[in-house]
């Protein structure tokens, strides 16, 4: 699966289109973490654990984009997006979109 | 005598964190910028992109997603600083390099993520703020997100190296 940002694949001829898919995932922080980055609060700078149950998040977020776009029988995702959105607190989700294409 | 300690205890307390973020967090955010520079110097002949096509006249050979993302707090020392701020108005000057620190911070790491590109592509920041759970916090902790395409030119050594 190839996934891209931008409306083509490079050098691939795009043979169809099959619209929108989608991937989302809802996250809450646990509280062991949350512990942790009270503390790192007080000096500032990077939450590793913050930064690592994120980017699970996308992942998990994209492979379910992925998963779907497979089984309409695309082989690359095109235009992809990333939306973080928060529904409540403590809890966030992350959303990855794109369009779903079938390149030679 | 159980008032001292009632008072050392309320405001010794929060006094000690910003002390303590003052130096450390300043600490911290002097190495990140040397790591920072470091980094970007590395990868100053693979530059990232706003635009969906790059400049170069040689055909692409690949494509592929790349991504990185961090999280940062800003110090107690800089959060109370910008509670003064916030009183008058105006700029939250402490608060910017740490903002600045991520957004660079991100882009490297969405370099990392595919180091034998040759240029990165339509690159995009995405900030976000987390919510504490205990709340009262404002952009305490942010997320930056960069993403944007990993693209080899055709007959480049990098395209080699993947």
């Amino acid at each position: 699966m190839i996934l891209t940002n931008i409306d083509s694949v490079p050098s691939r001829r795009i043979v169809q289109h099959y619209g929108l898919v989608q991937g989302s995932t809802i996250r809450a922080k646990h509280l062991g973490r949350d512990f942790a980055a009270g503390l790192k609060n007080i000096v500032g700078g990077e939450l590793k654990g913050y930064t690592e149950l994120l980017q699970e998040s996308r992942a998990e977020a994209t492979s379910r984009m992925v998963a779907q776009a497979r089984e309409l029988g695309a082989n690359a995702v095109i235009n992809v997006r990333f939306t973080t959105s928060s529904v409540a607190q403590g809890a966030s989700e992350i959303l990855a979109y794109g369009t779903a294409v079938l390149v030679e | 005598m159980s008032h001292w300690v009632e008072l050392v205890i309320t405001l010794g307390i929060p006094i000690l964190l910003i002390i303590l973020g003052r130096f450390v967090g300043a600490n911290i955010e002097r190495r990140h910028y040397k790591s920072i520079q470091e980094r970007e110097a590395r990868f100053r002949s693979q530059p990232a992109f706003s635009t969906k096509r790059s400049d170069s006249i040689a055909a692409v050979g690949s494509a592929e997603l790349a991504i990185g993302s961090v999280v940062v707090s800003v110090d107690h020392f800089k959060r109370f600083l910008s509670r003064f701020r916030m009183i008058f108005g105006g700029e939250i000057r402490s608060y910017s390099p740490l903002i600045d620190r991520a957004r660079r911070e991100a882009v490297l790491r969405m370099k990392e993520s595919q180091p034998y590109a040759d240029a990165y592509i339509n690159t995009r920041l995405e900030t976000s703020t987390i919510s504490n759970t205990s709340g009262d916090e404002g952009i305490g902790t942010i997320e930056v997100l960069a993403y944007g395409t990993a693209v080899t030119f055709e007959g480049s050594g990098r395209a080699r190296l993947r």
